[in-house]
């Protein structure tokens, strides 16, 4: 029995380690991303500019031909040009601008990345060993777990071969800033969980809404992105002259329509899920307090996100809503996923009150 | 008419009833000059509009707001007393704005109720418009295919007439449905999509009725049950009882069941030391129609009886006592439940001796003992009252008395766990101090002045709390629920498209070849669409093969 406590308190430590190691490697990281930017910033590239200055063009589109006797029957090519109305935009080049060894910090970056990822998911694992359970018993653990999938998320986009290397930076940045906060304020001992979370519903609902959190953050950062790079070229489309940081930086990211198109997948692929994670708890209420659904502060702002999301869904079908208004309202959304996340343990008096700040 | 007037038209039309949504006019800006019945159509078309449904939505979501930030009498009507109690000013306010009953208030229920009709009158013509749109066919092409957001093009010897017909076969092999307009083939695949966000939206009504429902007919109640103790589902036996406006207690199912034992686990060691490992109550239940069975109730595993549901709330101790007077005649014997105040449950609670016992006058008088009770005492002289451990490691109990008139008949309502001390007198002890003891299992304690004893008896009870609730709906608000997700999943994750293969005769400068021109549209961008186009373009292709080069066939004719 003090033989296993100990064992116990060993991995606990273990995982306090873990974290402490993947801040370390988050950070350099986060230096890594910052030497690709300035790496990147050397080479001027002004194809946003170009391109929406250059007269409207009807696709080129080349007429396949056998080159001699031999015939290659391969794919007629087939040309995408962006819904009627939209700006044609190239996207930008990236962080690294094209700079050859901007892209190798890159690289390096992610790699890193990649790294600080595994140490802190051993980091959340050895957690879980430690006390025999979901590693999702408070507030602490909701942060690491979150964290985890959210640089998770990242990257299993990047293996899946999507551009979303722009966003390394900002998620580095934030993936540390609420590692810090989980680390000093929220952090608690591993600790049993009381009866009343005794359930495998704890492993289906909060799983789900840890993951919904950490892949809306990734859609809310592509939202935010698309908000400045959509301001940046309506000013280049009317003639005007952006500042410096506006070329350099935002010039380097993806066009507005394709942070849009991204942040639109990844919020609807998620609605779904957080519809079903409300539905799971409540199930679990159900169960657990004899009602599926007593308007408890926990409810009622979960039920706020999932109408915000759902606004937002309706905002793009609606005529004169879609673009920035949608957007707006997704970042309002998120905002509200935020503030059931913190805001509600923190300053709610709630029933889920595990909260263990 | 300019040439891109044209076109824009034309686009239009590739992409009308490509969805269900709502036309929007956003021109129209004022109201209608119609008279009544021309105002009832304004009104209703801006209130099944989108923009409405999202403002409404808003709405919605702005509404919920306060009743998270604000106590509910639905939630914890306690906390709503003390609000009041300390906010004289806001608090009428707040009762006038119905800002307490966030969730039932009229205003809520507008917006709800609004946007439920605003659905129903969008749902209904959306489904007529769909079925047409199942019946009819995909528009044809429109006349410059260069300008769909994916497009391709090429030239081949096969005849016109050929490649179509090619066409036609493969779009309806890929089950796109196809057909032959003029020079091109429209085809058209997705609809499930619209089938999934009408189940979903039709799922949202369902899952409002159920709730609705569940609300108008629920009851809940709770019951307090020592072990050995039994609960019939009348309405006399629960301790609290809620219920919705259409229950009656006929309603009520007709059951029973007795609590055998309850049976609580702690940590003993560790860090962990005191942390519930298991609650566990064993019971015995029989229903209306006479089966007798046995089952285990948890914490997140209620019973379910005839459509009622157990649930184990919380639990506690209540330690055997036995009360006797001055002659030493047994006035009363009895598990007294006390109510935990901390996680290692300290308990307090009142043992009161309603009738039966005479003071050493004769005088009927009634006692009360307030109690404080821990299952795992520190010892003589360790600190307070407190409980070191959940579990009856060393259980205690702490008793002062008092005599008088427990004022339990005076009508209002008493609190069975406290005392009402008005009239109350507490026993002294030699120092004028209130008399007070603290009893191990099987201890006596003697009241001074030959006024009797209390026994604090070896034998410890435990006692759990149930919450005995009955919702009809719940089973339809899961299936709407269900359908709910299933239906988004089908309106957010299948594309609806449209793809138009145009094959004609071209003219001298082709060399009178065919060309053959593919393009697509979706609802919503999507990145699989070119793709879908290219796979389509490279099967046709394999049927009507790139022609060589105009002037390179020209070459090749004069040799
Ligand atoms: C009350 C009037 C409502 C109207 C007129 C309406 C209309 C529509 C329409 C036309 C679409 C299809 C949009 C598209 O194909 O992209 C849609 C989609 C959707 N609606 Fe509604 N709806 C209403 C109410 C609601 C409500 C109450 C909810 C839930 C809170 C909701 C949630 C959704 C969602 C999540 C979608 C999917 C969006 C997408 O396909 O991108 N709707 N709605």
């Amino acid at each position: 029995m003090n033989l296993a406590a100990a064992t116990n308190e060993s991995l606990a430590e273990m995982s306090n380690v873990l974290v402490y190691s993947s801040m370390a490697v988050y950070t350099l990281a986060f230096l890594a991303h910052i030497a690709e930017w300035v790496l990147g910033s050397r080479s001027k590239v002004g194809r946003t500019a170009a391109a929406l200055t250059a007269p409207a063009q009807a696709p080129a589109v080349r007429v396949r031909q056998r080159d001699g006797g031999t015939a290659v029957l391969d794919k007629p090519k087939v040309v995408t040009r962006s819904a009627a109305g939209a700006r044609d935009v190239p996207d930008g080049p990236g962080a690294a601008g094209g700079d050859e060894k901007g892209d190798l910090y890159g690289r390096i970056a992610v790699s890193l990345t990649t790294l600080a990822f595994l140490v802190e998911a051993a980091g959340v694992v050895a957690r879980a060993l430690s006390v025999q359970r979901a590693p999702w018993g408070n507030m602490y653990e909701f942060s690491l777990t979150f964290s985890t999938v959210a640089v998770g998320a990242y990257l299993a986009f990047l293996l899946a071969g999507k551009n979303v290397r722009w966003m390394g930076l900002l998620l580095v940045t934030t993936v540390l800033l609420d590692l810090g906060i989980a680390t000093t304020w929220l952090y608690t001992d591993s600790d049993q969980l009381v009866p009343a979370l005794h359930s495998y519903w704890l492993w289906i609902h909060v799983s789900t809404a840890i993951f919904c959190g950490a892949v809306f953050y990734l859609g809310a950062v592509a939202t935010l992105l698309y908000l400045f790079r959509d301001a940046y070229e309506n000013k280049l489309a009317q003639g005007g002259t952006p500042g410096g940081f506006a070329r350099s930086v935002l010039e380097r990211l993806p066009a507005a329509a394709t942070l849009d198109k991204f942040a639109y997948r990844v919020n609807a692929a998620v609605f779904p899920l957080w519809t079903f994670t409300i539905i799971a708890g409540a199930i679990w209420a159900g169960d657990a307090w004899g009602r599926y659904w007593g308007w408890d502060a926990k409810e009622v702002w979960s039920f706020i996100t999932w109408v915000a999301y759902a606004a937002y869904l309706h905002a793009r079908a609606t005529a004169g809503w879609k673009g920035r208004k949608a957007a707006y309202v997704a970042l309002i959304a998120f905002a509200c996923w935020l503030f059931n996340y913190y805001g509600v343990n923190i300053f709610v008096n709630s029933l889920h009150s595990y909260a263990g700040v | 008419m300019s040439k891109t007037d044209t076109t824009e038209r034309d686009m239009a039309e590739a992409g009308e009833q490509l969805s269900t949504a709502p036309v929007e006019d956003l021109g129209a800006g004022g109201g209608p000059t119609l008279g009544a019945i021309g105002w009832v159509r304004w009104f209703w078309r801006q209130l099944t509009s989108m923009r409405v449904a999202l403002i409404l939505l808003f709405l919605l979501s702005l509404g919920a707001i306060p009743g998270s930030l604000i106590p509910q009498n639905s939630v914890d009507d306690l906390k709503v007393r003390s609000f009041k109690e300390q906010h004289d000013v806001l608090a009428p306010i707040y009762d006038r704005l119905q800002l307490f009953d966030v969730y039932s208030s009229v205003w809520f229920s507008a917006i709800y109720i609004l946007l439920f009709v605003s659905l129903i009158g969008c749902i209904v013509p959306r489904t007529w418009q769909f079925t047409r749109q199942l019946r009819g066919r995909p528009p044809a092409a429109p006349k410059r295919l260069t300008r769909l957001p994916a497009y391709t093009t090429w030239r081949t010897e096969a005849a016109p007439e050929e490649v179509r017909k090619a066409a036609l076969a493969l779009l309806g092999k890929r089950r796109f449905r196809a057909h032959t307009t003029g020079d091109a083939v429209a085809a058209e695949k997705g609809y499930l999509r619209e089938v999934g966000n009408l189940v979903f939206h039709v799922a949202l009504i369902v899952m409002l009725v159920a709730f609705a429902v569940g609300q108008l007919f629920k009851s809940e109640g709770g019951k307090l049950i020592v072990e050995g103790g039994g609960f019939s589902n009348t309405l006399t036996q629960y301790d609290d009882f809620k219920s919705g406006s259409l229950f009656s207690t006929d309603e009520l199912a007709p059951f029973s069941f007795k609590l055998n034992r309850f049976t609580g686990t702690y940590e003993t060691g560790g860090p962990q030391r005191g942390t519930p490992r298991t609650f566990e109550a064993d019971v015995t239940y029989s229903t209306g129609d006479g089966v007798r069975k046995k089952s285990v109730i948890r914490v997140n595993e209620p019973l379910e009886i005839d459509g009622s549901k157990v649930y184990l709330i919380s639990h506690g101790y209540a330690p055997v006592v036995t009360v006797k007077d001055g002659k030493g005649r047994q006035v009363f014997h009895g598990a007294v439940p006390l109510l935990p105040i901390d996680n290692n449950i300290t308990s307090t609670g009142v043992i009161k001796v309603m009738d039966g016992y005479r003071d050493k006058t004769g005088k009927k008088v009634q006692l009360g003992f307030p109690a404080f009770f821990v299952p795992t005492y520190a010892g003589k002289g360790q600190g307070q009252m407190f409980s070191q451990f959940p579990g009856l490691v060393f259980p205690a109990l702490n008793l002062s008395a008092y005599q008088g008139d427990l004022r339990v008949d005076g009508g209002l309502p008493q609190n069975v766990y406290q005392l009402d001390t008005s009239k109350m007198k507490p026993f002294k002890d030699a120092g004028g101090q209130i008399f007070k003891k603290t009893l191990i299992p099987g201890e006596t304690m003697t009241l001074p002045g030959g006024a009797g004893s209390i026994t604090f008896e070896k034998e410890i009870k435990e006692w759990a709390s149930f919450q005995i609730s009955q919702q009809p709906g719940n089973g339809l608000a899961l299936a709407g629920a269900v359908a709910a997700i299933a239906g988004l999943a089908g309106s957010l994750f299948i594309q609806r498209r449209r793809v138009w293969v145009r094959a004609v005769r071209g003219d001298a400068s082709t060399g009178g070849l065919t060309v053959v021109e593919m393009a697509g549209l979706g609802r919503s961008e999507s990145a699989k669409l070119p793709e879908e186009l290219a796979d389509l373009a490279a099967a046709l292709h394999s049927v009507a093969p790139t022609a060589p080069e105009a002037d390179e066939a020209d070459e090749r004719a004069e040799k």
